[in-house]
């Protein structure tokens, strides 16, 4: 709380040039970005440019709601390595299962 | 040891990670439920591209719009969340509730919208995979996957909203000050981490 309060202390952030709340600006920016990801989902694209893209910005907007809204950016590092720690380790889960991909088109 | 003792105990920032002790806790159950979802989420990747003729394409069965608008009530509430916990810190009890009770309501929503859309979805018979599977949209790999990531999902908003409830009803009875207001913080994570899976979810299932 204490890391938290302190980041927290100042609620402003420059949007375009203008200063508003940091929870309003960020709340802006993911309904764009979730109005964006629907309109791009139905363009005439190749399928893994689509993937990418909203892949993209889906983890932009995760990455928005761990800093600002969970205060991830104001923790202490410590903290940020124990929030990151499952990363690799669901990287893994999913190399390995993936072999299954093999056995499940043959 | 006296309860006063535990009291100040879990109030002190530990001097590893700098926080208070519900708050490391409630950290480290999110990741655990990093790990949760990944396997969801890694199955539904790995089954959609190895089975691609059971899976509909973004858009033809799923209702795009409408869950768009429900990710959109679902980030909503993730700011009344953080406006809740900035309010408290600033002392302005009036202010958490007010926050909270929108928070609880657009969370509560969201489950409504999510119910009313397996409803409309079973009668169009796109239902999970079960032995006696007579759908005729989709493949039982489809249903089975959707409903495995957005039913639980669903469950984490609404034991959720009941957690928020507790919260609520412990800010009416003023239980929360400037200088205590943990519970605040800790559930205000567990949302803001279901709202970022949703996000993901939203992404996977219905856009791609």
């Amino acid at each position: 709380m204490q890391n938290a309060e302190s980041g927290a202390s100042d609620h402003h952030m420059n949007l375009l040039g203008w200063k508003v709340d940091i929870y309003i600006g960020i709340w802006v920016i993911l309904l764009l970005l979730t109005l964006g990801e629907v309109f791009y989902a139905f363009l005439p694209l190749p399928k893994m440019m689509l993937a990418l893209g909203l892949v993209a910005m889906a983890v932009w907007k995760a990455a928005l709601v761990g800093l600002y809204y969970m205060h991830l950016r104001y923790e202490p590092k410590n903290l940020w390595i124990l929030a990151i720690s499952p990363l690799p380790l669901a990287f893994i889960m999913v190399l390995a299962v993936i072999t299954e991909y093999g056995w499940l088109v043959g | 040891m006296s309860d006063a003792g535990i009291g100040t105990m879990d109030r002190t920032p530990m001097p590893g990670m700098g926080v208070f002790n519900k708050k490391l806790g409630m950290w480290v159950f999110l990741l655990s439920e990093v790990m949760f979802f990944t396997s969801l989420i890694g199955s539904y990747i790995i089954l959609r591209y190895a089975h691609p003729d059971q899976f509909a394409a973004p858009g033809s069965i799923l209702n795009v719009n409408l869950t768009a608008a429900n990710t959109f009530l679902l980030i909503c509430s993730s700011v009344s969340m953080v406006k809740a916990f900035a309010a408290i810190q600033e002392g302005d009890v009036k202010g958490l509730q007010k926050w909270l009770l929108a928070t609880i309501i657009m969370g509560a929503s969201f489950v409504g919208v999510q119910v009313y859309e397996y409803i409309e979805l079973g009668h169009e018979g796109f239902l999970p995979a079960l032995a006696d599977y007579t759908a005729h949209v989709g493949g039982p790999l489809y249903g089975a996957t959707f409903y495995a990531m957005t039913g639980f999902h669903g469950a984490h908003v609404t034991l959720g909203v009941l957690a928020l409830i507790f919260v609520y009803i412990r800010a009416l009875r003023g239980e929360y000050t400037v200088a205590d207001h943990e519970g605040v913080e800790v559930i205000g994570l567990y949302w803001h981490f279901v709202d970022l899976v949703w996000i993901i979810l939203f992404t996977i299932v219905y856009l791609i």
